[in-house]
């Protein structure tokens, strides 16, 4: 595990410097176009520049960016119960030091994919789409994916080498844009000298050279490494989760969709679990591609046969991908572990109900823009906007005057600040102090509603004298 | 003499540096294991609620229902890690065949707040398993540094001793460890 983790660290700092040198050449080479030998070292300067520049903003706000860009909502634990529990799960398995922050992005095409700095500070994102329409094992195979790229620490390196992608082919196609207006008149600003002339001649043919090829190789070295890191995650997250069943059927789930998502874009499409971003035409070149091919990830889930270990995986690589050819998608250093870790057995899929489905995905949606749930008495669910002012009003089907709950609406629309801290204050003291006493009419059935805005049932059973909201953990006691 | 001073100072400083990774071995070690704990903690508090709500429904059953609680009393008491991990495979096999039974109760199946726990119990006996897994890894760490040379001399002096692994009593149990009932 660790000797995995140090060689992608490894792997991600060569690339960091080597997509830097090649930044700074392709500076060094424009500023000598333009200025002669002085321009050389101002391009330079300029180049290095933009270097720290970009790497300080990415690395102390990267992934708020990147969160803003794909209009995540970060959500409290009751908007979706499962999901933080599977978090949690694979943060246990994986052995963070953290809990990872947990978004949604309202939208009904499946996808997830993870950002941050490091495991202490980490985001994992899943959309409405996927949540309603993955159940528990294959959500957990989606997460442990996702868990596997903040643990291999592909998470910084992905900000990192994707902003200093975009800032070498911002550069290059700048001054290819500017070649094609002035007509490469720039160099009679500084020609002092027929000499000088002649090298800035030359400098120029290279800097063209260079702003066609450079932005070319670095995509394909990024490119290279970012599918390398997919296969490399789906090897982890069968080792956390020991059941790449889970995974493989998720992955056909979200590679069958034909909804699009609408908030990616080119540079946050090598992020997701999926490509976002579907190709018009059908088989485009491996070469330009962020992803793996989808099937080849899931024959590969498929075949892995003996264990959950990185070995099995990298046999069912060779079996599926590799052609014959030896291809390493594990770094050998990691593979030696030999300990023996069993596979689970595949359970029955159960069949999906999609009208569930379907409403699932809207109340969820609704839960992450804060919307606020009641139930009425006669088993009607409604649903409160954020903006709701009323304290009480009638049930649109049976007519009861239903409560309410407006102290839960205040608290979700302060929900983005402090959530954090409001977390943990839950945990150890429930936030409504004041309890709440029933007093039963009879012995048999009975149902009321908790101030919060939940109902309760009593059953004929039921002969304790307290017991605690599963919403707001306000104690009710019941008094007959 | 400058010489036996260097080489004396040298060995002290090796001698610090084995006895410091031992100890921070065995700090993991313990951190593992209370995180195991703090799951079965929270099993054992489910288990009430579970059986509150499935008794009104499951008036059939009780022999199942008594069999969980006992094994809960038995695990709760249990000391060593030998002990509670006899007793918590014991737990685990009286849940899995109470959720077996559950599938008879359509009635209970729809009940919103059965539907939470089920959902809390399947997540902390993932965790549990989850926790194991990482313990183990820990404990194994700990026991190949206390075996093997040199450190094994360190851990002679200061008399380290193996941990237990926390390994499930029935081998057949092992293949089945995923509680599935799915949402």
């Amino acid at each position: 595990m660790w000797e995995l983790i140090r060689a992608n660290k490894q792997k991600s700092l060569i690339l960091f410097f080597v997509m830097g040198i090649c930044l700074m050449v392709l500076g060094y080479f424009i500023g000598g176009a333009y200025g002669g030998e002085e321009g050389t070292f101002f391009g330079l300067g300029l180049a290095l520049f933009i270097w720290i520049l970009m790497s300080v903003i990415s690395y102390f706000s990267g992934d708020s960016i990147i969160l803003a860009l794909s209009k995540a909502k970060r959500v409290s634990p009751n908007v979706h119960p499962q999901l933080f529990n599977v978090v949690e799960e694979m943060k246990i398995a994986a052995n963070l030091p953290a809990m990872p922050k947990v978004y949604i992005i309202p939208d009904p095409a499946p996808n997830a994919f993870a950002t941050g700095r490091n495991p202490q500070n980490a985001s994992i994102v899943v959309t409405a789409g996927l949540l309603s329409q993955l159940n528990r094992d294959e959500l957990q195979g989606v997460i442990a994916h996702e868990m596997s790229h903040v643990l291999n620490r592909d998470i910084l390196f992905m900000t990192f080498s994707g902003v200093l992608l975009g800032s070498i082919v911002f550069l290059s196609h700048v001054f290819l844009r500017s070649m094609w207006f002035t007509g490469g008149r720039g160099r009679r600003y500084s020609s002092r000298s027929k000499g000088g002339g002649q090298i800035q001649m030359i400098m120029m043919i290279v800097a063209i050279l260079m702003a066609i090829l450079a932005p070319l190789m670095a995509r394909l070295l990024y490119l290279a490494i970012s599918r390398k890191r997919e296969y490399l995650a789906d090897a982890t997250a069968v080792r956390l989760t020991r059941y790449p069943e889970g995974l493989a059927s998720a992955l056909e789930k979200i590679s069958s969709t034909d909804i699009n998502l609408t908030s990616a874009n080119k540079a946050t499409a090598a992020l997701y679990i999926i490509n976002p971003l579907k190709p018009k035409g059908r088989k485009l070149s491996n070469l330009s591609s962020t992803h793996p091919p989808i099937d080849e990830r899931i024959k590969i889930l498929r075949t892995i046969a003996g264990g959950a270990n990185y070995i099995n995986y990298q046999n069912a690589f060779t079996k599926i991908a590799g052609r014959g050819k030896r291809s390493n998608i594990i770094p050998s250093s990691a593979i030696h572990d030999k300990e023996n870790i069993k596979l689970q057995t595949i359970s029955k899929p159960e069949p999906a109900s999609t009208k569930k489905g379907v409403r699932d995905l809207g109340d969820l949606m609704r839960a992450v823009n804060k919307y606020v749930f009641i139930s009425c008495l006669c088993g009607l669910k409604m649903k409160l906007p954020p903006g709701f002012k009323k304290d009480k009003f009638p049930c649109p089907r049976c007519g009861r005057i239903n409560q309410v709950p407006i102290a839960e609406l205040a608290v979700l629309a302060g929900v983005t600040q402090g959530l954090g801290k409001q977390h943990t204050k839950k945990e150890t003291t429930p936030s409504h102090k004041q309890k709440f006493v029933y007093h039963r009419t009879g012995k048999g059935w009975e149902t009321f509603t908790c101030p919060c805005g939940s109902a309760k049932q009593l059953s004929p059973a039921f002969d304790k004298d307290f017991f605690y909201c599963n919403k707001c953990g306000r104690k009710i006691e019941i008094k007959s | 003499m400058l010489f036996v001073i260097i080489a004396i100072g040298l060995l002290v400083f090796i001698f610090i540096g084995f006895y410091n990774s031992l100890i921070r071995l065995r700090n993991q070690v313990k951190n593992a294991w209370s995180q195991i704990d703090v799951q079965l903690k929270r099993r054992h508090d489910l288990i009430p609620n579970l059986i509150e709500t499935a008794k009104g429904y499951m008036k059939h059953e009780q022999d199942t229902l008594k069999g969980i609680t006992e094994a809960r009393s038995k695990a709760m008491g249990a000391g060593s890690v030998g002990e509670k991990s006899k007793a918590e495979s014991a737990l685990s096999g009286a849940m899995s065949k109470f959720f077996v039974v559950v599938e008879n109760y359509p009635d209970l199946k729809a009940n919103q707040n059965f539907l939470a726990l089920q959902e809390e119990l399947t997540s902390t006996e993932n965790k549990i398993a989850f926790s194991r897994q990482s313990y183990n890894d820990q404990v194994l760490f700990f026991n190949n540094k206390i075996q093997m040379f040199p450190s094994n001399i360190v851990a002679g002096i200061f008399n380290f001793k193996q941990e237990d692994f926390f390994e499930l009593e029935d081998k057949t149990e092992r293949a089945v460890p995923k509680v599935d009932f799915s949402s």
